[in-house]
């Protein structure tokens, strides 16, 4: 059984870096043997995380960096994204699939992190996010009664 | 000239608009996508559009945005706009936000087609 693979990386709020930083986790999925699902499921959470904190945490200014931290393990992987920015309130974004934002163009981010992952919390104000997924995690749990 | 996102085809009165990338995440892909995509509609005054996504893998909340918006954009000049060929993983993203109730996905090309 190989040992837990971790990766330390700062970036600029540049949504070029945070893809190859997201290619390096996905290396290190690889790497243990994780599956597809498992990995679309990380990859789309790395981007809407890496991108929150790029986009609306340090609202772009390339002066300011975001740092992640990825710790992989034959059982799950443990991410941190913290940007230097002011901060938010989770609870201050609104549901998107309710019927007044439905059609709007933005705010799904959030709602995917939850879906596909088993651990997922802002802290430090909101400049910090911390996801987990187990291996073989069963999430997303889709409701199909309503196709 | 930048490299084109979408492989654009007529059948019959309907455009069959292909995506060309297996990803669609990263912000400044997303970006050219959009403006292809509005392109359509907004340029070349297409009113009855296929989105195909047999060649798509993965999909961010930005690239649902500018799905949303083109669904707007195509209702709101009279015409329609429909999706398919969704992979499994890429369809439970619209199922987990519920845009398949607000988009119209269909599954085949012909079954697209079926629609207009």
């Amino acid at each position: 059984m190989p040992a837990a693979s971790q990766l330390n990386v700062q970036i600029p709020s540049d949504t070029t870096e945070a893809l190859a930083v997201q290619e390096q986790i996905v290396a290190l999925m690889e790497k243990h043997d994780y599956s597809m699902r498992d990995i679309f499921a990380m990859r789309l959470s790395l981007e809407e995380g890496i991108t929150n904190a790029i986009k609306h945490g340090n609202g772009g200014d390339p002066n300011k960096k975001v740092s992640i931290s990825a710790d992989v393990s034959d059982e799950r992987l443990r991410v941190e994204v913290a940007d230097e920015g002011e901060g938010f309130d989770p609870k201050d974004v609104p549901d998107p699939t309710d019927i007044d934002f439905i059609d709007r163009a933005c705010g799904r981010g959030l709602m995917l992190m939850r879906a596909y992952l088993n651990s997922f919390e802002y802290s430090e104000g909101g400049t910090k996010l911390t996801m987990e997924r187990e291996r073989n995690s069963e999430l997303p749990i889709i409701d199909d009664d309503d196709d | 000239m930048s490299e084109q996102r979408l492989d654009i085809e007529e059948v019959g009165s309907v455009t069959v608009a292909r995506f060309l990338d297996k990803k669609i995440l990263d912000e400044a892909n997303i970006d050219k996508i959009g403006q292809e995509l509005f392109g359509l509609v907004e340029e070349d005054g297409r009113k009855q559009i296929v989105l195909d996504f047999s060649l798509v893998e993965y999909l961010s909340s930005a690239a649902l945005g500018k799905l949303i918006t083109m669904h707007k954009k195509v209702t709101a000049a009279g015409g329609k706009c429909a999706l398919c060929n969704i992979q499994k993983d890429i369809m439970d993203v619209f199922k987990i936000t519920q845009l398949h109730k607000v988009l119209t996905l269909c599954g085949d090309l012909d079954d697209a087609l079926s629609k207009f």
